[in-house]
């Protein structure tokens, strides 16, 4: 799967798709593969308030537990409740009906600092090879 | 992490062409699943599927003392054995606790078999020569001879049976039998660590990537260590360094079963009666999280501020799909129905104390 051109991709494997000043947080395809079998995702409450760097949630795979974080500062304003019965979503349509959370963003610069799809995908392949 | 170069075992380049994604178990390069964990769970609940469980490892204890050795060096009483079945077993320190849970297989009155833990098989096998000084008995180290494959699931007799003239249908649970499996002489087991019916293979290790591969190609799903960790979980199959160790007795990890007092004294004698009479001070439970979340190995029992107990295995099951998992409670605590909170990256999580084994198949 191509790694989407119109996101913004963190260290911590979490996409940031921008639209106004709406961004909507996911994990990306690498990171659902290396997680392997999604099982439940636990997500923060509307309104929580987060500064980028933040712990948003964690998602338990089978096979183990990671944090989530948030790349960017702003307000929780939609979680995806649908993942609360369809966890696998994760795995199946991670850039999609995958996604996470909706932060009302306070800087969207903070947008820009992070990695492009094709700066995202060579830290991957560094990361992937060790 | 040590910079030694991970071990492989026989059907290590199969694993990678099946697309198994493989990683470091304990020193050991294995794949923890192949399709996905969830789907080889599946498999072998309903169907069947194949592991490669050839870094296992296993030893020879032949003698005319055999018996002697492995009666005072275990807790199960070996003279129940009889030629063509096995037994699980306890090898222990004086102090109760493990060294190893084991398999003995009994090929003759003078010659057993032993499946060993991988990260075991060196100690166990220094512990069980050192038992053996003054005795008339051979222990031999013979894990690289072998190959293992664990074929398991509702299917697994009637696709091996295809490959092999062994009848397998007399070969009941934890019996075995010597034949060959496509040819290649094998040590065919009706034995598993997934709760469902199936069967453990020994092979030279020169065999087993062709077998691994017919097998496959005969429709069983290669399966990896997640789903054999899920498996064994439901099934409340404990895992040595997790569930199990040096510190703890069989009577603590609700394994009594495999202690037999009255055949005389062995090695941790003294404190498994002790313990049999008076009760351990903790006990291994099964339990189900009442919370969300998923208590996983090492996370804390917790009564107010004070730690008092540990989770030694967790995971999501796939077939109950729910959190489940086991714990050392203290005595007092481990009654079912009993409610304890686990803490969870610094969160007091409800879990509920269950009957197990959480799954039992069908028989």
């Amino acid at each position: 799967m191509a790694t989407p051109e119109d996101n913004r991709y963190a260290k911590s494997h979490e996409y940031v798709h921008l639209e106004g000043d709406i961004a909507t947080i996911g994990i990306t395809e690498y990171a659902q593969k290396e997680l392997g079998d999604v099982v439940f995702v636990e997500l923060p409450q509307v309104d929580t308030e987060l500064e980028a760097g933040d712990e948003l949630g964690s998602i338990e795979s089978v096979k183990a537990v990671s944090e989530l974080f948030t790349p960017v500062s702003g307000t929780v304003v939609e979680i995806n409740e649908t993942l609360a019965g369809k966890p696998d979503l994760v795995n199946t349509d991670p850039f999609g009906d995958g996604w996470m959370i909706r932060v009302k963003v306070s800087d969207p610069t903070e947008v820009d600092e992070l990695m492009t799809a094709e700066e995202y995908d060579e830290y991957v392949e560094k990361e992937a090879g060790h | 992490m040590s910079d030694e170069p991970l071990k492989k075992t026989p059907l290590n380049q199969v694993e990678k062409d099946l697309g198994g994604k493989m990683v470091d178990f304990g020193g050991w390069e294995l794949p923890v699943q192949f399709s996905g964990i969830l789907d080889e769970h599946d498999a072998v609940r309903n169907r069947v599927g194949i592991f490669d469980v050839s870094h296992m490892g296993e030893l020879t204890v032949r003698g005319p003392q055999a018996v002697e050795l492995l009666q005072r060096s275990t807790c199960n009483d070996v003279t129940k054995l009889e030629d063509g079945r096995a037994q699980y077993n306890g090898l222990l320190y004086p102090t109760g606790g493990f060294v190893d849970d084991i398999l003995i297989y009994r090929m003759a009155d003078d010659d057993y078999f032993i499946v060993v833990n991988a990260s075991n098989s060196d100690k166990d096998f220094e512990w069980l020569e050192q038992a053996a000084q003054g005795l008339d008995v051979e222990v031999r180290n013979v894990s690289p001879d072998y190959a293992q494959l664990a074929i398991q699931g509702p299917e697994a007799e009637r696709v091996l049976q295809t490959m092999t003239e062994t009848p397998l249908a007399p070969i009941k649970y934890y019996r075995f039998d010597r034949g060959a499996v496509d040819g290649a002489p094998a040590i065919i087991s009706r034995t598993g660590y997934t709760g469902e019916d199936g069967f453990e293979i020994y092979v030279s290790p020169e065999e087993g990537p062709r077998l691994m591969r017919k097998l496959v190609e005969a429709g069983v799903q290669p399966c990896g260590l997640g789903a054999r960790d899920t498996l064994r979980l439901e099934a409340k199959m404990a895992l040595y360094g997790n569930d199990i160790d040096q510190t703890t007795t069989p009577i603590e990890a609700d394994l009594a079963w495999i202690v037999k007092l009255e055949k005389g004294d062995f090695a941790g004698r003294d404190v498994l009666a002790r313990e049999k009479s008076e009760g351990p001070r903790r006990k291994l439970v099964g339990f189900e999280m009442v919370d969300r979340g998923i208590a996983r190995h090492g996370y804390p029992v917790v009564d107010g501020k004070e730690e008092i107990g540990v989770v030694t295995s967790g995971t999501h099951s796939p077939t109950l799909k729910k959190a489940i998992g086991l714990a050392y409670l203290p005595l007092d605590k481990s009654a079912q129905g009993s409610e304890f909170n686990v803490l969870i990256r610094g969160k007091e999580t409800r879990a509920r104390v269950v009957p197990t084994p959480f799954y039992k198949r069908a028989k």
